[in-house]
Parts: C-alpha cells; sequence; structure tokens
C-alpha cells in the first residue's frame, strides 16, 4: 500500500462510516444537544431579562414609596398646622370672650356699687335728717334755762352724732 | 494539567519502545528503519509485535470486487506464509495475491476493486465507535436532564460544541452557519479523537493517511459547492471588476483554486499527521541504529517530546481542518460579492 496513493478500499468504508455517522449523530446527538445549548442559553437570557425588569419594578416600587411618604408627611405637616391655627384661634376667641364677660361683669359690678352708694347716701342724708330732728327736739324738750347745761347737751348730741 | 501531559507522553513513548524492541531485535540494517514506513503505511493485516517466531497479528479479511468474478471475501492469512507471515506473489490464493509491498494484486492482471477491512478501517471504526459513543452519551445527558449543567461526557463534548458552534461556525460562515455546525462537529471530532487514538502505541495511522484526508476534503469541496450561491458562481466565472481580456486568465485561475482548497485540506492535515509518527518512529529508531544506551536514552526524551508536540498537533490540525472548511463554506454561501 503506497504512502501517496488513496487506497480505493479505505476511501469507499471512510465515506460510508463517515457519513453513517454524521447522519446518526446529526440525528441523535447534535440535534437534540444543539437545541438543548440554545435552550439553556435562551432561558439564561431571559432570567437575566427578568430580573433586568425585576430590579426596575423595584426601583419604581421604591421611588413610588417615598413620594408617598413625602406626600403623607406633607399631609401630617399641613394637618397639625391647621390644628395648631385652629387651637390658637380657640384660644384667642376664648380670651376674647373670658375678657368681654370680666369686662361686663365689672361693669355690672360697678353699676351695683354705683347704685348702692347712692343708695347710702339717700339713708346716710335720711339718717343726718332724722338726727337733726332728734336732736331738735330734745333740745327743744330740755329747758334751755342752763346756758352751760344747753352746751353739755349739744356736745353731748354732737359726740353721739359722730359716733353714728 | 502540564503534569498529566509529560505523563501520557513518557507512558505512550514507554509504550511504543515496548512495541518496537521485538520488531528490531534480529533485523538487518534495512529492517531497523524499514517499520516506519510500514507504521504509517496502510496493511492488509494488523501486526502489533513479534516474539522471535512468535507474530502477534490481527487477520483482517480482504474483499475484492471485479466485473467478472463478483464479490469475493478472503482472509489476509488466506495469502501470505504461515510460519513468518510474510505476503509474496508465491502465496496466491484463488487468483488473487499480496505482494511483499503489501499491494493487492491479480494473477491474471484483470481490473478490480479492492474492498477490504484493511488495518486503517479497523482503526476507522474504532474512532467512529468512540466518537459515536462519546457523542451520543453526551446526547444522552441532554435528553434525560433537559437544558441543565453538562455532565459527564456531556462536560467534555459541550465545550467542543460551543467552540465549534461559535468560534468557527458562526465566525467564518456568517448568519447562515446553523446548517453546517453538525458537519463541521462530526468532523472536528473525527480528525481530533482520530490524531489523538493514532498516537496510541500499536494504533493505525488512520488521519495520516491520504484516502481519510481525501475524502474529508472532498466531503468539504461537495459541501461547498452544492451551497455555492449565486455570488459564489459569478466570482468563480464573472469575476466582478476584472477587464473582460483579463477574465481569459483569471476564470481557469478560480477554476483551479475551487479544486486547489480541498486540495490543501488533504494534503495538510495527511502531511501534519504523517510526519510526526515518522519523527516519532524516527527516534525510536535511532536507538536501534546506534545500539548505545546513552543515544536510547536521549531517543526517549526526544520521544516524549515530540509525543507533546503531537498532541497539540493532534488539535491544532482538527482545529485548522475545520476552521478551513468553514472559511471555504463561508465564502460560497456569503450574501455579497468580495470587494477587490
Amino acid at each position: 500500500m503506497d504512502l501517496i496513493t488513496p487506497g480505493t478500499g479505505l476511501i469507499f468504508w471512510q465515506l460510508i462510516g463517515f457519513l453513517g455517522l454524521l447522519f446518526i449523530l446529526i440525528k441523535f446527538a447534535w440535534k437534540p444537544m444543539l437545541e438543548a445549548l440554545e435552550e439553556r442559553e435562551s432561558s439564561i437570557e431571559n432570567a437575566l431579562k427578568s430580573a433586568e425588569i425585576a430590579r426596575n419594578e423595584m426601583a419604581n416600587l421604591k421611588a413610588e414609596n417615598e413620594k408617598l411618604l413625602a406626600e403623607a408627611r406633607k399631609e401630617r405637616d399641613e394637618i397639625l398646622a391647621k390644628a395648631h391655627e385652629s387651637s390658637t384661634r380657640m384660644i384667642e376667641e376664648a380670651k376674647d370672650q373670658a375678657t368681654k364677660a370680666g369686662n361686663e361683669m365689672i361693669e355690672k359690678a360697678k353699676a351695683v356699687i354705683e347704685t348702692e352708694k347712692k343708695a347710702a347716701l339717700a339713708e346716710v342724708k335720711t339718717q343726718v335728717a332724722t338726727l337733726t330732728l332728734e336732736v331738735s327736739e330734745k333740745l327743744l324738750r330740755k329747758n334751755l334755762s342752763d346756758d352751760k347745761a344747753q352746751k353739755e347737751l349739744v356736745d353731748e348730741f354732737v359726740k353721739d352724732l359722730k359716733l353714728n | 494539567m502540564k503534569r498529566k501531559l509529560l505523563a501520557l507522553s513518557l507512558l505512550l513513548s514507554a509504550c511504543m519502545l515496548w512495541f518496537t524492541t521485538p520488531t528490531m531485535a534480529a533485523g538487518s540494517e534495512e529492517d531497523k528503519t524499514s517499520f516506519i514506513m510500514h507504521h504509517v503505511k496502510d496493511s492488509h493485516e494488523w501486526h502489533f509485535a513479534t516474539f522471535g517466531h512468535t507474530h502477534v497479528t490481527l487477520p483482517l479479511p480482504v474483499i475484492v470486487y471485479s466485473g467478472d468474478r463478483g464479490l469475493e471475501f478472503f482472509m489476509s492469512t488466506d495469502f501470505q506464509n504461515h510460519d513468518t507471515h510474510a505476503f509474496g506473489k508465491e502465496y496466491a490464493h484463488e487468483g488473487y495475491f499480496i505482494d511483499e509491498h503489501d499491494h493487492l494484486g491479480r494473477v491474471d492482471e484483470g481490473s478490480f476493486l479492492e474492498l477490504s477491512i484493511t488495518k486503517n478501517v479497523v482503526m476507522l471504526f474504532v474512532v467512529l465507535a468512540f466518537l459515536a459513543w462519546m457523542a451520543l452519551s453526551a446526547a444522552g445527558h441532554y435528553k434525560k436532564n433537559g437544558a441543565v449543567a453538562p455532565k459527564g461526557a456531556a462536560a467534555l463534548i459541550e465545550p467542543i460544541v460551543i467552540f465549534v458552534r461559535d468560534e468557527i461556525a458562526e465566525k467564518s460562515i456568517g448568519p447562515k452557519y446553523k446548517k453546517f455546525v453538525p458537519y463541521l462537529l462530526t468532523l472536528f471530532l473525527f480528525i481530533w479523537f482520530g490524531n489523538l487514538l493514532g498516537l496510541l502505541p500499536g494504533a493505525a495511522n488512520l488521519t495520516g493517511n491520504i484516502a481519510v484526508t481525501f475524502t474529508l476534503a472532498i466531503l468539504t469541496f461537495i459541501i461547498t459547492n452544492v451551497n455555492g450561491n449565486k455570488d459564489y458562481w459569478k466570482h468563480v466565472f464573472a469575476t466582478p471588476g476584472v477587464p473582460p481580456a483579463m477574465l481569459l486568465i483569471i476564470v481557469p485561475v478560480e477554476i483551479i483554486g475551487l479544486f486547489t482548497k480541498p486540495f490543501a485540506l488533504m494534503v495538510r492535515l495527511f502531511v501534519a499527521i504523517t510526519a510526526g509518527h515518522i519523527v516519532i518512529l524516527g527516534f525510536i529508531a535511532l536507538a536501534f541504529i546506534f545500539e548505545s544506551f546513552a543515544i536510547g536514552i536521549v531517543s526517549t526524551l526526544m520521544v516524549t517530546f515530540i509525543n507533546l508536540i503531537e498532541i497539540l498537533v493532534a488539535t491544532i490540525q482538527a482545529y485548522v481542518f475545520t476552521l478551513f472548511s468553514a472559511m471555504y463554506i463561508g465564502s460560497a454561501v456569503a450574501e455579497h460579492a468580495h470587494d477587490h
């Protein structure tokens, strides 16, 4: 058998054997293997893609949460501010009312005092008049003979008057 | 990894020396190197070793087809001396003989077609069986487990499948690569396993046989030209951008180019593998020619070294054959004409 002359037998068997193996392997080895590889590659790609989507969604959710939180905070602040305002207003109102009521009461009291004062003065006047009348009566009743006695009497009465 | 490779080469070398020693023991000056060509060429029997007068051989079937006698089956032992296992014209059997150069001949010099199961054909069956077993058990993994991480044979085959698909087919062929991946895969693995198994001691030089590389190159040639599109044929018969007068020269050159491509494929693999085997066996032969221990040690070291290189060459040549096949197919299916 020569080195550089191809033997017909070997060519024949090589052709049959190689082609036979090629067809067997295409059907039973390469097709399932290449399909499985492609399937795995696409599943990895899909997994990566869905992870990316999930990550984006997470970021969106987080942003949304933060937005919500900020809104809630703002609302709370507003409510607090409103409450504060209304409470101040209520206090102011209450103060006003109290002042008004107090003033009114003072006014009333003043009026009462004035009336009382007037009544008392009137009474004093009446009393003075009565006392004057009584003194005059007593003086008249007593004998006016004795000047000294008269004077003493007058003094006595005046003393009484003062005491009254 | 390096240590494993080194150990593997040493083992291979040791086995080779062991196998060749008995062959060499009793021989004339010429016999000391004749075993090299005997190993490199195909043979009608598989000769493993000779101990004294005992020949350890695997007799192989001889199949002949001739127009006048039809299909005939013999055994290689029919054509040889039973004691010396030598072929020769004097041991003719039923009108056929195998001469001392292992050629089958017909006594009446009529024409015939030889379809014998030679040493390389047996080696071919071994490689095919090994490849089928590896690929089918790898595929079984996917059938059983679906698209999960590979294990076992699949873990060995899968990186090669991905490499051939992505690095060779897709890059050299372009968008239409999918159709050719199975052929390129089978081609790569056949050549690779053939090269590696051929390095084993006692194995046959299958992928370094010109009939094998011829058949593989022809297959690439057929696939390339069957799939050739309009642009490809236009490029051959009416090369764009060339003055009409020049076409007289260019077209024949392009037509020759169609055939030189597979020819280069055929010769490259044949030469690379055969040369490797010859170099290894040559270094082994040195020890017997000089009959010196010192040369023996040096030649063993050299054989180890060459074996390491041959493992590399086995892979590179499989890669190169597949890559060039893919490039030729790629040039045939490319959508746009090349710019010149």
